[in-house]
């Protein structure tokens, strides 16, 4: 095992993190670098808001609206899986399987004439379809606690409430953690593609280059963007990994 | 055997959101011409004559969930929900047509909150009660047929034609079969070439643990990348090839369009695809397939016989997401000048105009769920076929 693929993900995160940094850092005095690619562009780098700003409210976007929806998504996933709340899951997951198949860009265009143009659609549609994930991960990761295991912990005399602290989150938490982790992907994708609708992300950089020929601005965008995405990713695959050795 | 429940909190709950939205929020919003911004029409004031059934269908589901729940009951209660999704409709069209007589001709008519709203809950309550009517697939897949058969009906004989959206359906119409057709051919040639490149990649990862330890890392990063990136970091490296070798250029290879849209689909369908060939064949066991080497079977009889049928269900379940996550992607392709339903969508989406929008988002999304469904009845075809026994 010699290749990049062996790497351990430590090292591939910081790698990543350290790349995307010095990108936001450094891209801006890369004019001469992309003049000489794109010579017969006038305006080679991208300059209407700082990348680094553009970063912070591309994460900030993308972060409010996971915590949203991990919130809500857990809570509705445990309501659905318990006494009361049992008869409600078929329902839920009717839902939650048509939901997912409505792009979430549709998502996003369906909430601007409800409520305008800027970053509140993209707050609510990344949100709402940020939800769908979670809670299909926190039902599939309560449904793998075995009926024996709740049939020892009432025996041994837990209450319901703490069953499921000692019990049932514990061995929901790796699939709960892959819903999370798909949440969060989606909304950053989502983020890029809000600025469509006025919100200012890393997205940015793209819709303005595609609208204006300007190709160097959609590489830029793309590629912070597209580290973005790989740095959180990379993140939660270290998260899986130390849930998983817990367990 | 099961008794009957002695009440529904799911239809309570579901009914009383149905009874919130139809008060409480806006039905329809009647704009006298495109431009301006419409006015608020309640269900209550849209009323008139015999439709008032329509409004008392609520009720009587809001206070079927205090009663105990006989199959005769629940039979009913999916009558009147799917009475109502349709009712709903021909309700906001016949207020149009109305409209348009007494108004003008290019008053415009739109769906308010309280319309998507009650829609979706009479079709969430239909579906639950298909549930407790221990209903079968086909019985399932016969009530959504039927539904959408007489909404097909009513768009069909022109009772829709007042509402705003289909002005604007209207005014698309000519090019409008095209702009599906486009749709589907990038949707169609992406899964193509995926299926091409993802199947035998499936293949040789479960036969060689290297080719698995390579692809997967590289697919894993390439689903990750957010899909407008992944078309911005074609862009640049398809122009340059396109420049420099002018063949391509003429075979319709470029930074924008088809090209880029289909390579970044293809991309991110092999992951799904992979992973579910590869799992399909792991799940097949040893001893199934050295059953069957004892019977004589040649190498790839036993790969035709025994591995393909037991592996299907679980590689269509790939193919699956791909399919479905391929249809609302190729609507952001529209961005890169790709075409598709999402040129629609991002046209009303730049103008402000929400009935484009919807006219852009509906059918994708009702393909999405088409392709969805078809591809679940495929894998329980395919689950049969694996155990004809079971």
């Amino acid at each position: 095992m010699d290749d990049s693929a062996s790497m351990k993900t430590p090292h591939k995160l910081v790698a990543a993190s350290t790349l995307l940094a010095a990108l936001v850092l450094v891209l801006p005095y890369c004019g001469p670098l992309f003049a000489a690619l794109f010579p017969q562009l006038e305006r080679p780098v991208y300059t209407q808001e700082s990348f680094a700003w553009l970063l912070l409210q591309h994460s900030l976007l993308a972060g409010a609206s996971s915590l949203v929806a991990v919130v809500v998504g857990t809570v509705v996933g445990v309501a659905v899986t318990h006494r009361d709340g049992l008869q409600f899951k078929p329902v839920v997951q009717s839902v939650v399987a048509i939901g997912q198949a409505i792009p979430p860009v549709a998502v996003l265009a369906l909430a601007v004439p409800i409520v305008g143009f800027g970053e509140v659609p993209a707050l609510i549609a990344l949100g709402l379809y940020g939800l769908l994930p979670v809670v299909q991960g926190t039902i599939g990761g309560l449904q793998t606690v075995p009926a024996a295991q709740l049939c020892a912990a009432s025996a041994l005399g837990l209450s319901p409430r703490q069953t499921l602290a000692y019990v049932e989150i514990p061995m929901a938490l790796p699939v709960w953690l892959s819903g999370v982790r798909t949440s969060v992907i989606i909304n950053i994708s989502t983020a890029a593609i809000a600025s469509t609708v006025g919100a200012k992300t890393l997205g940015s950089p793209i819709i303005v280059g595609l609208s204006g020929f300007n190709t160097a601005y959609v590489l830029q965008g793309a590629v912070l963007v597209a580290l973005l995405a790989v740095v959180v990713d990379l993140a939660f695959e270290r998260l899986a990994e130390r849930v998983a050795l817990k367990a | 055997m099961h008794l009957p429940q002695r009440w529904n909190p799911v239809l309570l709950v579901l009914a009383a959101l149905l009874l919130l939205a139809l008060a409480g929020l806006p039905f329809l919003r009647v704009a006298p011409n495109r431009l301006v911004s419409g006015q608020v029409v309640e269900f209550w004031d849209v009323l008139a004559g015999p439709t008032w059934l329509l409004a008392v269908s609520p009720f009587a589901l809001f206070f079927a969930g205090f009663a105990r729940q006989s199959r005769a009951l629940l039979a009913l209660v999916l009558a009147i929900s799917a009475v109502l999704v349709v009712g709903l409709l021909g309700l906001a069209a016949h207020h149009a047509q109305i409209t348009a007589q007494i108004e003008s001709s290019i008053a415009r008519v739109s769906f308010g909150a309280a319309f998507w709203s009650a829609a979706v809950l009479s079709a969430l309550i239909a579906s639950d009660t298909l549930q407790r009517l221990r209903a079968t697939p086909l019985q399932k897949a016969a009530t959504g047929i039927g539904v959408v058969l007489l909404v097909c009906v009513m768009l069909a004989s022109g009772w829709c034609d007042s509402l705003s959206i289909m002005k604007e359906y209207a005014n698309r119409a000519d090019g409008f079969a095209a702009v599906v057709a486009r749709h589907v051919q990038i949707v169609g040639l992406a899964m193509g070439f995926t299926l091409a490149i993802g199947l035998p990649l499936g293949w040789a990862a479960h036969a060689h643990a290297k080719v698995s330890s390579v692809a997967f890392p590289v697919l894993n990063v390439v689903q990750t990348i957010p899909s407008i990136a992944l078309f911005g970091l074609l862009m640049a490296p398809l122009a340059l090839l396109a420049a420099n070798w002018p063949a391509l250029g003429a075979a319709g290879i470029s930074g924008v369009g088809m090209a880029p849209a289909v390579i970044a689909l293809t991309l991110y369908g092999l992951l799904p695809v992979v992973r579910g060939t590869l799992a399909g064949l792991q799940q097949v066991s040893i001893a199934q397939m050295n059953a069957a080497r004892a019977l004589g079977l040649k190498p790839w009889q036993v790969l035709r016989h025994v591995g393909l049928p037991l592996a299907l269900p679980v590689v269509l379940g790939g193919v699956r997401t791909a399919a479905v996550a391929a249809v609302g992607l190729a609507a952001v392709t529209a961005l890169i000048g790709a075409g598709g339903l999402g040129s629609i969508m991002f046209e009303g989406l730049f103008s402000n105009a929400q009935d484009v929008v919807l006219l852009g988002v509906l059918p994708i999304v009702a393909m999405g769920v088409l392709v969805d469904a078809l591809f679940r009845a495929l894998i329980s075809l395919a689950v049969r076929q694996a155990r004809p026994h079971g």
